[in-house]
């Protein structure tokens, strides 16, 4: 007896070697330990022994039946590893395929410049005031301290429309004196302004690279008590700071518009060479960012502000001109002829 | 304005480097464009360089001052010479050349005065004097007809003086033979932009005042010193003003008995480099003048004035012209004149337009013996628009045009007058006509010292602040008086304004000018940086705009690519939104009167056809988009009275514009949904927005709008204020526009009405805490009932326990039959406080399916 379960167990082991997938051990399993397995028949044979031969015979059956079941259930357990690596490897994709594509929405280079520039003036304390596209005369030219055939008016070539004294806006500066008029409303006490103006803006100029008949324009203002060229100074190196670089170094030079006095350009250190001379600064080192200034006495009293007790600073930039200086774009009339091939690339 | 550097060292002694000066000329508020090195050595190229260069710079070894001592005929080229010269080595050199200007000395022997050549060496760098242009050479060893050469004479071209070529240069007989040609006569020009408040600075004198302010130098006077020995002006020319605010003063000179020739070489030089070209001693001398000093002057030929008054002493006369009046100017156009313009006339006519043109008849020529010297004085609002008018500009024309005050013209005249004495000999007849009666006057501005301190931010002493106003001739008086009871200190500074200049206000506004040149001299670099101290304004928010960025999120997040077009088009290019068989939209365009090109005249009334425009464009490359724009459009304001003050502002509102075509989605190797996106694809970007922005009562009226399909548009409502449409777009409009054979999807929505009606405050439904119960519902319901009609009695009919209702088929065919169509719902059942039984549901349902029934006819689909 005992030799025969040694004799099932080792032909048992040996079957199970040679099985490879859940069939076939399902069928080892039925031919080895099922009901009518060698092993089920030895062990229904035992109450033929001799009663002292039983209990070693009984415990050495039972110790076959629990190793094969152990064997049975370590195969298995190989099997299914085998199969889960199998699964796995035949999965294998080509990762260098491209992946399948999402139709992106995009925004509009305008948009997506604009909405820098607010963030960095919102966290200056600068709200956002629009006016209109189509002005008048007096709020373009007159309340700007440019009256009628002055020679400042040069500098804005203008596109007028059918009525007398009704014209495209040539500047955002429109906005400053709608903002201050609607600021000091209150006469007596009129409040204090930081705002920026955005917005589209037009001139009867030749369409080149550089200058495009329509572009978009944001102006700055800020009016309070005690405002001083310091200041400017400070408000305007810090929002370069924001928008280029901790470091980057900017400069004022004296300049000239009919609606500051006085006035200045501001220059930041090229942010493409760090200030060592390249082809976008054209080796100058500087690139010219903002036109600003202290606003002139009479606009501020055009606004409805007493420039004896109120003062304050305005400036400009073109926020396209920022746009094309970060990413090398060479022409301004890319932003308004819409040709998708760069529009996505943003 | 173009300025020498040698003629600023007439003024001012300059001690800073050419680059340092251009500098701070810059950052003092003149602008310097561009520094053209004419001989004088230019900074290495490469690396960093602050100002735009140009020009030539000498090689101090290479090129010298020379002396030719001989001119020897050539053995084998009679066009060629061979020069004996001495150029300061100690050994003399034989030099060959074709200098025309030197065949009169060939052959003389010894010269008994040398001449004086700028002479080049081997491997100096020039302009090549044979080719066309500004070429660079290197001076080469070569062998000319049997004769070795490695050196030459240069010529105007060849050094980049001017572009002459004709002979070699000849210098003045006091120049240093051997000496570097650069340290001889090597020169700077400056190209400086003058902003409109700076016409007092174009002229090199006002140069030189800046930079002597600025670099604290003094300046030295102007010389206008006259040596007049003639008789006296008086009685042989008398000056009538008629129109004295036009013209406020007229000065007149009088010289007899010049010789017409060229200026001295020097002369011209200056004017050269200056940018004017030099004609004769006389008119050099008017050029010159007003180069230096800036006021234009005008030279009469006195003989012709004197024959047109008889031969008696002619009357200058300035007045407007007459009905009809015509004058013919000096580049020979006859003009017909404004009634504004203002004219120099004697009593038999007009002689010029003053202060832009003079006439053809009175102008100085090669015969003139007397010559008569205007320096007027004229408004220059009225010059500019006769300027702009008679599309004539001038040197002159251009200052008088940014204002030159009055006093101005005494100096430009005796300055204009003795140059011409010099240049062109001639006896000065003694003192000058002067018409002045309507003096300019002084402007005084008092400036509290503390102004300054609140404006820049920097506190200066009341003799820092006088020290830089006296630097450009500001005469200051320190005195204690409190201009505003509010301001710190009582120190305040009379500041008389100088007669040479018009942009200093009074009151205020003159206050504010003084402290800009104050700054402007100060430095701005030395003015610190601060924070604003002022206190913030009351924090508004821009709704208005906040809202709009929400759509340009929510249209960017659903797929669409934002574009952005000009506002400026035609009505031609709009006209296509209409099929050709629908009569036109007649509303009124804001029209541009000057536009740049006839395409852009008309504000535009569309967005749409902007979007269109820009889709046709870009489906010339690609077969699908997704497009949105917004912008404004725009429509003449009501009256459009030109009288009205203020004038009717068009109205400007924002429109929104989106446009959807070809396939679903973008081909991919695994597969796509190629198929044409239609109307449900747009609507779904619609109502992804109308969720996004959380508007209220939102429906789609079926509707016929001309520029969509019939049966696939419709209005979208808002309760029942319309807010736009949306639609295919209709096939004649699609040709029009020139976009191809597919479905074009496009919304027109009133972005205005949108935003209006944008709910902040909508409440948030509560998680539901029990399980929901879902359930399909097929229902078979005439072809033409609106499935919106359908879904709206379900929700009635279901109430508060219905949360979801999803329309997931449409089903038309044999198993409905003809003129029906089956709708598949699926219904979602929750209660807010508890689980549903089957029992609750079912009650529910039997309520919607008898309504449907009731109201719709709608079968129960088994």
């Amino acid at each position: 007896m005992m030799e025969q379960l040694d004799q099932i167990e080792r032909e048992a082991l040996a079957a199970l070697a040679s099985v490879n997938d859940p069939t076939a051990l399902e069928q080892w399993r039925v031919r080895h330990l099922g009901r009518n397995s060698a092993l089920a028949n030895a062990l229904g044979d035992l109450g033929k022994l001799p009663k002292e031969a039983r209990p070693a015979a009984g415990k050495r059956g039972n110790e076959v039946k629990q190793a094969l079941e152990a064997a049975h259930a370590a195969r298995a357990e190989a099997l299914r590893q085998a199969e889960l690596e199998r699964a796995m490897t035949s999965g294998a994709v080509d990762v260098t395929l491209p992946g399948r594509p999402v139709a992106v929405g995009r925004l509009h280079p305008h948009t997506q410049v604009l909405r820098e520039l607010f963030r960095i003036f919102a966290e200056m304390g600068f709200q956002i005031y629009r006016s209109r596209d189509v002005e008048t005369d007096d709020y373009n030219f007159g309340f700007l301290n440019m009256p009628p055939h002055h020679p400042a008016r040069d500098q804005w070539d203008t596109f007028h429309t059918q009525t007398p004294g009704i014209l495209l806006r040539t500047h955002t500066s429109p906005g400053q004196i709608h903002a201050m008029r609607e600021y000091s409303r209150n006469g007596a006490a009129p409040e204090p302004i930081r705002v920026i103006l955005p917005g589209m803006c037009y001139r009867y100029e030749q369409v080149t690279a550089r200058a495009d008949m329509q572009f978009l324009q944001m102006e700055g203002l800020a009016v309070g008590r005690g405002i001083r060229l310091s200041d400017l100074k400070g408000t305007l190196s810090d929002f370069a700071r924001r928008l280029f670089g901790p470091t980057v170094r900017t400069r004022f030079r004296a300049d000239h518009f009919p609606f500051t006095e006085p006035s200045a350009e501001m220059d930041v250190e090229c942010f493409v060479c760090a200030g060592q001379g390249c082809p976008v600064c054209k080796h100058s080192g500087w690139l010219e960012i903002l036109g600003c200034g202290m606003v002139h006495p009479t606009v501020l009293e055009h606004g409805g502000y007493d420039p004896r007790v109120y003062s304050g600073f305005a400036f400009g930039m073109g926020p396209q001109r920022i746009f094309m200086l970060k990413h090398k774009i060479n022409d301004i009339r890319s932003f308004l002829q819409n040709d998708l091939r760069f529009l996505e690339q943003f | 304005m173009k300025i020498p550097l040698s003629w600023l060292k007439d003024f001012v002694d300059i001690t800073l480097s050419p680059e340092e000066i251009a500098y701070k000329l810059t950052f003092g508020g003149l602008e310097v464009e561009e520094i053209e090195y004419v001989g004088w050595p230019r900074p290495a190229a490469g690396g960093r360089q602050e100002f735009k260069t140009s020009g030539l710079s000498w090689d101090r070894e290479k090129i010298v001052v020379a002396q030719i001592l001989e001119v020897r005929p050539h053995p084998n080229a009679d066009r060629l010479t061979l020069l004996r010269l001495d150029d300061g080595s100690g050994q003399e050199r034989i030099v060959l050349t074709g200098a025309p200007n030197l065949f009169p000395y060939k052959g003389q022997g010894p010269l008994p005065k040398p001449l004086k050549v700028a002479y080049a060496r081997e491997g100096a760098v020039l302009y090549d004097g044979h080719k066309p242009g500004r070429e660079l050479m290197t001076l080469k060893r070569a062998r000319i007809r049997g004769v070795e050469s490695d050196s030459m004479v240069c010529s105007e071209k060849e050094l980049g003086l001017s572009d002459e070529h004709e002979g070699i240069l000849l210098l003045d007989d006091d120049a240093p033979v051997g000496a570097p040609l650069a340290d001889y006569m090597g020169d700077v020009v400056y190209t400086v932009k003058t902003n409109p408040n700076m016409a007092r600075n174009l002229n090199v004198y006002g140069v030189a005042r800046e930079i002597a302010a600025l670099t604290g130098q003094r300046l030295r006077p102007l010389d206008d010193a006259v040596r007049a020995e003639g008789p006296s002006i008086q009685g042989q020319v008398a000056v009538e003003i008629r129109v004295p605010a036009l013209n406020p003063r007229f000065v007149a000179a009088l010289i007899k008995g010049v010789v017409i020739g060229p200026s001295p070489y020097t002369v011209q030089r200056r004017l050269r480099l200056a940018g004017v070209r030099p004609i004769n001693n006389v008119v050099d001398a008017t050029n010159y003048a007003m180069l230096e000093i800036g006021q234009p002057l005008h030279a009469f030929d006195y003989d012709v004035l004197v024959k047109r008054a008889g031969g008696r002493a002619p009357t200058i006369i300035t007045r407007l012209p007459e009905p009809g009046e015509t004058l013919t100017t000096l580049d020979g156009v006859r003009r017909q004149l404004d009634d504004f313009t203002i004219l120099v006339c004697d009593t038999a006519g007009a002689l010029s337009l003053g202060g832009i043109m003079g006439g053809a008849e009175s102008e100085v020529s090669d015969r003139t013996v007397n010559v008569l010297l205007e320096g007027a004085a004229w408004e220059f609002i009225n010059i500019r628009r006769t300027s702009h008018a008679q599309k004539l500009h001038s040197e002159a024309a251009y200052r008088f045009a940014r204002g030159i005050h009055p006093a101005m013209t005494v100096r430009g005249v005796s300055r204009g007058i003795e140059l011409m004495r010099r240049w062109a000999g001639g006896v000065v007849q003694q003192g000058l006509i002067d018409e002045y009666p309507q003096p300019a006057p002084t402007v005084v501005v008092d400036l509290p010292v503390a102004e300054v301190e609140r404006l820049l931010g920097i506190s200066l002493s009341a003799e820092e602040i006088v020290r830089i106003l006296e630097s450009l001739e500001f005469r200051c008086e320190i005195q204690e008086k409190r201009l505003e009871p509010g301001l710190p200190s009582p120190i305040c500074i009379s500041v008389t304004v100088p007669d040479h200049r018009l942009d200093i206000g009074s009151g205020v506004v003159g206050q504010a000018d003084l402290i800009e040149e104050i700054a402007r001299i100060y430095g701005y670099e030395r003015i610190p940086e601060t924070t604003l101290a002022d206190s913030l304004p009351p924090q508004r928010r821009n709704l208005s705009l906040e809202r709009e960025e929400l759509t340009r999120d929510l249209l960017a997040g659903a797929g669409l690519q934002e574009v952005q077009n000009y506002s400026l088009t035609t009505p031609e290019k709009e006209r296509r939104l209409l099929p050709a068989s629908v009569p036109p939209d007649d509303r009124p365009y804001v029209t541009v009167v000057n536009p740049i090109t006839p395409e852009r005249a008309h504000l535009r009334h569309s967005v749409l056809a902007s979007v269109l425009e820009t889709a046709a464009g870009n489906l010339r490359l690609r077969d699908r988009l997704a497009l949105f724009e917004i912008g404004l459009v725009f429509l003449p304001g009501e009256g459009g009275d030109a009288d009205a003050r203020p004038p009717a502002l068009p109205d400007e509102r924002r429109r929104l514009a989106i446009v959807l075509t070809g396939a679903r989605q973008p081909v991919a190797w695994q597969g796509a949904d190629r198929a044409l996106m239609d109307f449900f694809d747009l609507k779904g970007v619609v109502e992804a927005l109308t969720r996004g922005l959380h508007l209220a009562g939102v429906t789609y009226a079926p509707a016929a709008h001309p520029s969509f399909l019939p049966g696939r548009t419709a209005q979208l409502l808002l309760g029942d204020q319309p807010a736009g449409w949306l639609g295919e777009l209709h096939p004649a409009v699609r040709e029009q526009f020139d976009l191809p054979n597919q479905p074009v999807l496009a919304a027109d929505l009133d972005l205005e009405v949108l935003l209006a009606n944008v709910d902040e405050l909508f409440p948030a439904r509560p998680v539901p805490e029990y399980p929901p119960v879902k359930e399909d519902l097929a229902l078979i319901v005439a072809d033409e009932t609106p499935a919106a009609q359908v879904q709206a009695a379900i929700a009635q009919a279901g109430g508060a326990l219905v949360a979801e209702i999803t329309l997931f088929d449409v089903y038309r065919g044999d198993q409905v039959g003809a003129g029906k169509k089956s709708l598949a719902f699926r219904l979602t059942y929750q209660a807010p406080d508890r689980t549903l039984t089957d029992a609750d549901v079912a009650k529910v349902r039997g309520r919607i399916v008898r309504r449907l029934q009731d109201e719709l006819g709608a079968v129960l689909r088994g």
